[in-house]
């Protein structure tokens, strides 16, 4: 059993240590936001955070959470960042399939929380982790930007 | 929960079919015995554990490039990833996005597993090793100024029990170890210390 603070919320979890979180916050948690892309790190769909920071949960195990504060796309919105960028994607309408967008949101959501003003070279590099077969790539880095000038203008 | 069928061809694209083993053995120091001059007997040790400090283990790790390559022909790592300013990854996707503190195994038989250590990182610019000679290497190793400040016995300490040179040896599911052991590079690099520390010739 793990026991994590999932989006602001203390759970216990039944699954074996080596269980991709992943697979827990979906199938046990029933938290069907955060998707499944390739079950190796290389697209970013599963991306959440833990801690604060990126990951992606198709890789992480369960043994490797315990004790730490997750955020998935559920809860994303209640970060600054997360509300800038989710309110950013809408106005630059960024989606067009949404398969991967989840994982699109929480790794823009993760750059801003560590870099406030990220130049088209700091998008490039963090959002080169998330693959998108639309090809919503220009959208991705209009939205960024949109969303760290909102944060910037409600910081100062 | 299956992956689409444009996953799987990134799986494709991105697997390095390499077989799981070992890249081949080490002689110990004593196999050197017979070189009767010390200063070619220590260029000898050198390059025995040169086996394994140019493996693809540790290359991977010590680009020149200030990003990290993969597999046993050293491509480029997927998905792309930076250095940064601290060779931990750059802000907003450290290296522990994706490694965790041990290897964890994955659903594919391509990328069977990804490798994971507590100190994952890569090497600092001035211990960058790709593309160059192990007599540059062996320079630069024992140069205080581009090794971190470290004196030789430091350097044996930490190719003799350091854990991320561990994982070379340990390096998760269809990946190739490093030659020999851990140990018996330490025991290669104690004797090439002390035997003069003296460099393959260029």
């Amino acid at each position: 059993m793990t026991i994590v603070k999932i989006n602001g919320r203390s759970m216990r979890i039944d699954g074996p240590e080596d269980m991709p979180l992943l697979w827990a916050v979906r199938d046990i948690l029933g938290m069907t936001g955060t998707k499944f892309g390739c079950g190796i790190g290389l697209c970013g769909a599963c991306t959440v955070h833990i801690d604060g920071v990126a990951a992606r949960s198709c890789i992480t195990p369960l043994d490797a959470v315990g004790g730490k504060s997750i955020t998935t796309i559920e809860g994303v919105g209640k970060t600054p960042e997360g509300a800038a960028v989710q309110k950013a994607w809408l106005a630059a309408e960024v989606p067009q399939c949404g398969y991967c967008q989840s994982g699109q949101i929480m790794s823009a959501a993760a750059l801003l929380a560590a870099n406030p003003k990220p130049s088209d070279s700091d998008i490039d590099q963090v959002m080169a982790g998330n693959v998108c077969r639309c090809g919503t790539y220009v959208r991705i880095r209009k939205g960024i930007k949109q969303a760290a000038r909102s944060l910037g203008k409600e910081k100062s | 929960m299956k992956p689409s069928t444009w996953c799987a061809a990134i799986v494709l694209a991105a697997a390095a079919p390499t077989v799981a083993g070992q890249s081949g053995a080490l002689r110990p120091p004593s196999a050197f015995s017979s070189i009767a001059d010390e200063r070619e007997r220590s260029q000898a040790l050198f390059a025995e554990a040169g086996k394994v400090i140019q493996s693809p283990r540790c290359l991977n790790c010590h680009p020149v490039q200030r990003r990290p390559t993969q597999g046993d022909d050293l491509h480029a790592h997927m998905p792309p990833m930076y250095a940064g300013a601290r060779d931990h990854g750059v802000p907003g996707m450290p290296c522990t996005t994706c490694h965790g503190k041990s290897n964890m195994a994955t659903l594919s038989k391509g990328v069977a597993s990804i490798p994971g250590n507590a100190r994952w990182a890569l090497a600092p610019s001035s211990m960058a090793w790709q593309g160059k000679s192990l007599s540059e290497i062996c320079e630069q190793i024992k140069d205080r100024s581009r090794n971190g400040g470290h004196s030789l016995a430091e350097i044996h300490e930490h190719m003799a029990t350091d854990p991320l040179v561990a994982w070379a040896w340990n390096p998760g599911e269809r990946r190739v170890r490093a030659p020999g052991t851990q140990k018996q590079l330490g025991e290669l690099v104690e004797a090439w210390i002390s035997t003069g520390a003296h460099c393959p010739p260029k």
